[in-house]
C-alpha cells in the first residue's frame, strides 16, 4: 500500500504564469514519456520480477515516479494561476481550456490523452529492465527539449531536478539489469534467449 | 526555525534518504551506505517531529492530530504558499 507525505520531493514555487509553457509541460504529466507512464510501468512491471534487488528497485522507483508526477501536475497548475482569457488564447492553450478548464488532465503536449499504450510490462525481466531504461532516457531528453524551450529559472530549476532523477534511474535499471542476468545465468550477448522460467509452460 | 527553514531541511534529509535506498537496493552488503542512511533517518526523524508539533501532520495516518484535524489545512503541496525558492 501507499502512505501520502503532505510535500512535494522537490519545491515548485514559480511565480509568472505562462500559457504558452503550462501546454507543452502537460507533455510530462500525461504524455508517452511522461511520469504517469513512468509510474505505471515500474508499478506494474514489479509483479513479475525475479530477484529482491530488482522487485525493491522497481517499486521504489514507481513510488519516486508518483512524486515526480505531483510535481509536473504542480508546475503546469502554478503556470496556469492568474491566467486571463486573452493570454489563454494568445498561447493556443484555447482547446486545452474547453475541454479542462485549468484542471490538470493527463494528456501530452499536442493533447492525446494519456495511454497505457505508451508502456510495456512483459512478464520477462530482462526485456522489462531494458524497457525501463530506454524509458528513462526517453524522459530525459523530453526534459531537456522542455528545458530549451523555457528561460524562466523557478521553472528550469524543477525540470533540472527532474532530468537528474532520470539519470539516477537509468543508472539503477542498469545495475538491476546486471543482477537479474546474473541470477538467470544468462550471457551478456545482445541476441536474448527465453529464462527458464519461462521455457517450462 | 521557520516553516520554510524547517521544511527544506526536512525535504533535503528525505531526499537523501530516498537515493540512498534505491543505492542500496542494488548495493545491499554496502556497509558504509546502510550507517549513513541509519545517520539520515535518524536526522530526519526529529525534524519531522518538530515540523509537525508547529506546522501540522505530514503524513496521511502516521502522524498524530495534536491540535484538532489539521490534516485538511491548507497549505497543500502543490499550491505557492507551501513552497519556496532554493
Amino acid at each position: 500500500m501507499w502512505i501520502y507525505e503532505k510535500k512535494l520531493e522537490f519545491p515548485v514555487n514559480i511565480k509568472k504564469p505562462d500559457a504558452r509553457l503550462a501546454k507543452i509541460m502537460i507533455e510530462q504529466y500525461g504524455g508517452a514519456d511522461g511520469e504517469l507512464g513512468a509510474a505505471i510501468r515500474y508499478l506494474s512491471q514489479k509483479f513479475t520480477m525475479v530477484t529482491p534487488q530488482a522487485k525493491a528497485t522497481l517499486n521504489d522507483i514507481g513510488t519516486e515516479e508518483l512524486a515526480h508526477l505531483e510535481m509536473m501536475g504542480t508546475i503546469v497548475k502554478q503556470l496556469t494561476q492568474g491566467l486571463t482569457d486573452k493570454q489563454i488564447k494568445e498561447a493556443g492553450l484555447d482547446p486545452y481550456y474547453v475541454a479542462h478548464g485549468l484542471g490538470i488532465y493527463p494528456s501530452s503536449a499536442a493533447g492525446v490523452p494519456f495511454s497505457a499504450g505508451a508502456l510495456q510490462s512483459k512478464g520477462d525481466p530482462v526485456t522489462d529492465l531494458y524497457e525501463n531504461m530506454a524509458a528513462e532516457q526517453k524522459a530525459r531528453s523530453t526534459y531537456e527539449y522542455l528545458m530549451d524551450l523555457t528561460d524562466d529559472p523557478d521553472v528550469l530549476t524543477p525540470l533540472k531536478f527532474l532530468r537528474e532523477r532520470e539519470v539516477v534511474h537509468f543508472q539503477r535499471f542498469g545495475e538491476a539489469l546486471g543482477i537479474v542476468r546474473d541470477h538467470l545465468n544468462e550471457n551478456r550477448t545482445a541476441f536474448i534467449s527465453k529464462p527458464d522460467f519461462m521455457k517450462k509452460r | 526555525m521557520t516553516r520554510e527553514e524547517l521544511l527544506k531541511s526536512l525535504m533535503e534529509l528525505d531526499f537523501m534518504a530516498v537515493d540512498i535506498g534505491l543505492f542500496l537496493n542494488t548495493h545491499p552488503n554496502d556497509s558504509v551506505m546502510i550507517e549513513e542512511y541509519n545517520k539520515i533517518i535518524t536526522a530526519a526523524q526529529i525534524l519531522r517531529e518538530k515540523f509537525e508539533n508547529m506546522y501540522g501532520p505530514l503524513c496521511s495516518f502516521r502522524s498524530y492530530a495534536q491540535k484538532g484535524w489539521e490534516w485538511i489545512d491548507n497549505p497543500w503541496p502543490w499550491q505557492k504558499e507551501a513552497n519556496f525558492d532554493l
